[in-house]
């Protein structure tokens, strides 16, 4: 089969690291052949980010033995022997995007107007709106202290009132704020609200901020349209955000297709892999100062970011957010209280280091789940049905007590969960990564994890995000069978039955056909985790769960499916949902202790 | 030689201090290159835009928001006093009239005939900037601020609170491992800096705060007590803008961890001369670290120490352990090995051989941080 592309060129500029990845065509599929890092060069004393890059990709050179840069050039097309056929970037340098938002309903256009902007890739600073309970002097304060990168205004159905959307377009000038980067420029203002309003708009914004005008992102209250002002996102982000930042006009200059947001490329291939399999998918990035948790549940895509957990920059807040207790819950020694959070407190001011200890590492490991579950939640709480519908209901409807506005995240219909981030993608044993996605995300049913080794989904989502007519598929191809086979390190499968039963007594009895036509039965006893050995294979597994246990046919129903092995195996969890640890410290330190073993999840020793 | 790059924190006894003093708003610049400096000469100075308020005039006067143009009494652009009359009805003959009278002094920004609201706003705010050290002018940024230099001892903590202080050193813990304690602190010490120890409580730091002490430079400090002093758990080590009378910096970290031997000696060297601190801290990319500067007599600059300043650790590197075993104990490295080595946690790390004490230990080179002198 012959191929357009046969090699690309891609990085990512993250705040302290840029990576290069090269991936080539290469016995009939795309393979990612040769990887290299170095430091980021944003800040001083270089000031320049395509020195990073350079040095990146020098690396891969000297590992690839192929020749890509002519001085400081990338040569294309691919000859054979030198030079790539296309270069693709990501960024998320230089505190990435930072947006504020405003809508005229906080739970209405301001959730669907924060959904856009995170979903395109941003931080969101601030969500203002008319009902949030702050006076206009308040909210034009508020404004002039933050200096975001752009501002997105929403409000108003189509052909409604005008009245509030210009209300917060006048607090808006009021305030005349002032971009984050350069102080000659314009700020770039998106208005995405009531068309009525558009002229009036244009004579309030007009002349103070770079105005652009798209479509409503509610033109009726039934309907959410995220996409025009997504898009325009992505364009002023390279024009205006990406072109102040230092060396980064040179960079544009040098990719074949705009650079990306880093979270935005990971959101749009996580999207792109739910609809092409057809699966719900949670992925997570937990990095020191915040937690990016994407999810696409019922064909809808949601990013969240917890701006304050993280592993080393916010770890003091994450202690703050969950309360030392709830740390140390999963703590299977007794530690002094104290000591732990003058300990927890060094981490934040002194980031980089690791855990030389196993006393250390555990510890590290019981806020991390801390930190992923109080993001989850807050994912959960924002990935919603919209809210303030008006939906007919028939009698059936009142008795479910559903409404509008209902968390769209249902554990038991998820089907992949991808974790990746320093504590889940270099923890010492692969056990330890699936074990603190089990017990923060806490899947249902039947779920397969993975975790992103080494954090290549931002450079394959700007791939699938090629839109030049000749490349496109060749590039979306070369995402989706890189992400298949050299991205992902595939866990293994968990398998998890519930519903309420009486504590130790059988949940669900299995059978597992392998590959080679052996046959294994086991049995989930409430309050066990067990783990069987098994590589990245298929299984043929029948699931008879008890009365009143539910494995994702519905209570009591048997299922037959098929699930995969990994580098940890096949994973039964019969402690229920949620987790619940005993209040009573010895038979909180049994349970953990018998869990890790069940795992193989520490060295043994001293503790395990 | 093996040597690897670990950031440490500055403690030079002698160097050009160069600092940026510049506005947040564009403005005046009012001094110019080569002009000496001290710390409270006033360098820039700018207004920024006075506050805002928003007067919901269709509302309060009961009519339409397009019909607020004619009911105005005042123009854009016109300044008005607290209590001027802003728009008024016409009534009915006379009669009944409502009206809205400015509720502060200053200027009518905008009229809104969609909404109905007139935005008044008051005068602006003067802001200066000063020079915050002694020293001279390096260079001027056009309406924006100036770069200073000076020199200078300079000395960075890891953490701190409260933003810039001034004063002079008064030595307070009579060596590196002693604790600074609240009897030690009496009210002749208002408006200086204290030089403490390996530790100082929160009673110590209470007492100094009710003597207004200016600053206090210490070994460690307990995270659990800061929540006392800010009122809330610091999630995130972004400070600088507590309103607080003295200012903390923390040289070791969390705890109590004697001060390295280099910077309390340092500091010990230059008691009773003025000193500048910040205690602002931002620990993300883009990291700020507190600081302490001592301006000296610069009349022998040739031995400028950032020049020869090393570029990384090396075998004979003193180093300080930034993580638990042997946390905030100060060794030399023996050796610097290059393969991969696996700790008790089971991680692949790079090491370092590291003698503390005559002990030798192997230590991630990441949990290391050099202790970067000028001697």
């Amino acid at each position: 089969m012959s191929k357009k592309i046969k090699s690309i060129l891609a990085t990512d500029c993250g705040s302290t690291t840029t990576k290069a990845v090269l991936i080539e065509w290469k016995e009939d599929r795309y393979k990612l052949t040769f990887r290299g890092e170095a430091p980021t060069t944003v800040e001083a004393p270089f000031e320049d980010v395509t020195k990073g890059v350079l040095n990146a990709v020098m690396e891969v050179e000297e590992l690839s033995g192929r020749t890509i840069l002519d001085g400081d050039k990338i040569i294309t097309p691919d000859n054979g022997t030198s030079g790539v056929d296309i270069y693709v970037s990501t960024s998320s340098a230089g505190g990435g995007l930072q947006m504020m938002v405003a809508g005229v309903v906080k739970s209405m256009s301001g959730e669907s107007a924060e959904r856009a902007a995170l979903g395109a890739g941003s931080i969101v600073m601030d969500v203002l709106a008319s009902n949030d309970g702050r006076l206009p002097h308040e909210k034009i304060t508020r404004i002039r202290q933050l200096r975001p990168d752009m501002i997105l205004l929403s409000g108003g159905t189509d052909g409604g009132t005008t009245t509030h959307v210009m209300e917060l377009a006048e607090i808006l000038a009021a305030a005349n704020p002032r971009p984050r980067l350069g102080q000659n420029y314009k700020l770039p203002v998106i208005y995405a609200g009531n068309n009525k309003a558009q002229d009036s708009i244009k004579k309030t914004l007009g002349e103070i901020s770079d105005l652009d005008i798209v479509d409503n992102i509610r033109p009726v209250l039934e309907q959410e349209n995220l996409e025009p002002s997504r898009d325009k996102i992505h364009d002023l982000f390279m024009e205006h955000v990406m072109a102040q930042a230092p060396g980064y006009k040179k960079l544009m200059s040098w990719t074949d297709a705009p650079i990306m947001p880093t979270p935005g490329a990971v959101g749009s291939l996580i999207e792109m892999i739910a609809k092409k399999e057809n699966i719900s998918v949670v992925g997570v990035d937990i990095g020191g100062a915040t937690t990016d948790i994407f999810s696409v549940f019922e064909g809808k895509f949601n990013r969240t970011v917890s701006a304050n957990l993280g592993m080393s920059y916010s770890i003091c807040n994450v202690l703050a957010e969950s309360g030392l207790d709830n740390v140390l819950r999963w703590v299977p020694f007794d530690i002094d209280r104290s000591e732990l959070t003058n300990r927890i407190g060094n981490k934040m001011i002194r980031p980089t280091t690791v855990p030389q200890s196993l006393e250390e590492l555990v510890i590290e490991q019981a806020i991390a789940r801390e930190a992923l579950r109080l993001s989850f939640i807050q994912h959960k709480e924002f990935a919603t049905s919209l809210k303030g519908v008006q939906s007919e209901r028939t009698i059936s409807d009142a008795f479910e007590q559903s409404s509008s506005g209902q968390s769209l995240v249902n554990m038991m219909e998820l089907d992949l969960l991808v974790g990746s981030g320093g504590v889940l993608s270099h923890a010492p044993r692969r056990q330890q990564s699936a074990r603190m996605l089990i017990d923060s995300f806490m899947p249902e049913g039947i779920t397969q994890l993975a975790v992103d080794s080494i954090f290549m989904m931002p450079q394959l989502g700007v791939l699938a995000n090629i839109d030049k007519e000749e490349l496109k598929d060749d590039a979306s191809q070369a995402a989706l069978e890189v992400f298949d086979n050299d991205c992902l390190i595939r866990l293994g499968t968990c398998v998890t039955p519930v519903g309420s039963i009486k504590p130790n007594s059988k949940m669900a009895d299995i059978t597992l056909t392998f590959n080679d036509g052996t046959v294994k039965d086991l049995v989930i006893n409430e309050g066990t985790l067990e783990m069987m050995e098994y590589p990245y294979e298929e299984v043929k597994i029948s699931i008879k769960p008890v009365r009143g246990i539910d494995v994702g046919a519905g209570k009591g129903e048997a299922l037959d499916s098929v699930i995969y092995g990994g580098v940890v195996g096949l994973i039964f969890d019969g402690r229920n949902r949620p987790i619940t640890l005993s209040k009573e410290s010895n038979k909180r330190i049994d349970s953990l202790l018998s869990w890790s073993k069940a795992v193989d999840e520490y060295p043994k020793g001293e503790v395990f | 030689m093996a040597h690897s790059y670990t950031p440490g924190l500055k403690v030079l006894k002698k160097t050009i201090f160069k600092k940026e003093r510049i506005l947040p708003l564009k403005g005046d610049v009012l001094v110019k290159e080569g002009d000496v400096l001290n710390p409270d000469t006033i360098v820039a100075s700018t207004n920024l835009p006075g506050n805002v308020q928003m007067l919901k005039v269709s509302n309060i006067l009961n009519i339409d928001p397009k019909d607020v143009v004619e009911a105005l009494k005042v123009k854009e652009g016109q300044a008005v006093k607290k209590g001027d009359l802003i728009a008024e009805t016409a009534g009915v003959f006379g009669m009944f009239k409502s009206s809205v009278e400015s509720p502060v002094d200053g200027t009518i920004e905008s009229v809104s005939q969609s909404t109905g609201r007139i935005v008044v706003r008051e005068a602006p705010v003067p802001v200066e900037v000063d020079a915050y050290v002694s020293g001279k002018v390096d260079e001027v940024i056009e309406n924006e601020g100036i770069i200073l230099s000076s020199h200078a001892a300079f000395i960075q903590g890891i953490f701190g609170i409260a933003g810039e202080k001034r004063g002079d050193l008064v030595l307070v813990s009579s060596s590196s491992s002693e604790e600074l304690t609240a009897e030690q602190i009496t009210a002749d010490m208002k408006g200086r800096i204290l030089i403490g120890g390996s530790f100082l409580s929160l009673e110590a730091y209470k007492k100094a705060l009710s003597v207004n002490v200016a600053g206090i430079v210490v070994g460690g400090f307990n995270y659990y007590d800061l929540k006392a002093v800010l009122g809330y758990n610091l999630g995130v080590a972004i400070t600088g803008t507590e309103k607080l009378n003295t200012a903390l910096i923390v040289t070791e970290g969390y705890g109590s961890i004697p001060m390295s031997e280099a910077t309390y000696s340092l500091l010990k060297d230059n008691v009773g001369k003025a000193a500048s601190i910040n205690g602002a801290t931002q620990i993300r990319a883009g990291v700020i670290r507190p600081e302490i500067v001592i301006p000296i007599d610069s009349s022998n600059s040739e031995n400028d120490s950032e020049s020869k300043m090393p570029k990384g650790i090396q075998e004979g590197s003193t180093v300080r352990v930034i993580r638990s075993p042997n946390f905030g104990k100060i060794g030399t490295v023996v050796s610097l090995p290059s393969e991969l080595n696996k700790m008790e946690s089971e991680t692949m790390v790079r090491v370092a051989e590291i003698n503390i004490a005559g002990e030798n230990f192997l230590i991630p080179r990441a949990n290391l941080e050099m202790v970067e002198t000028d001697e």
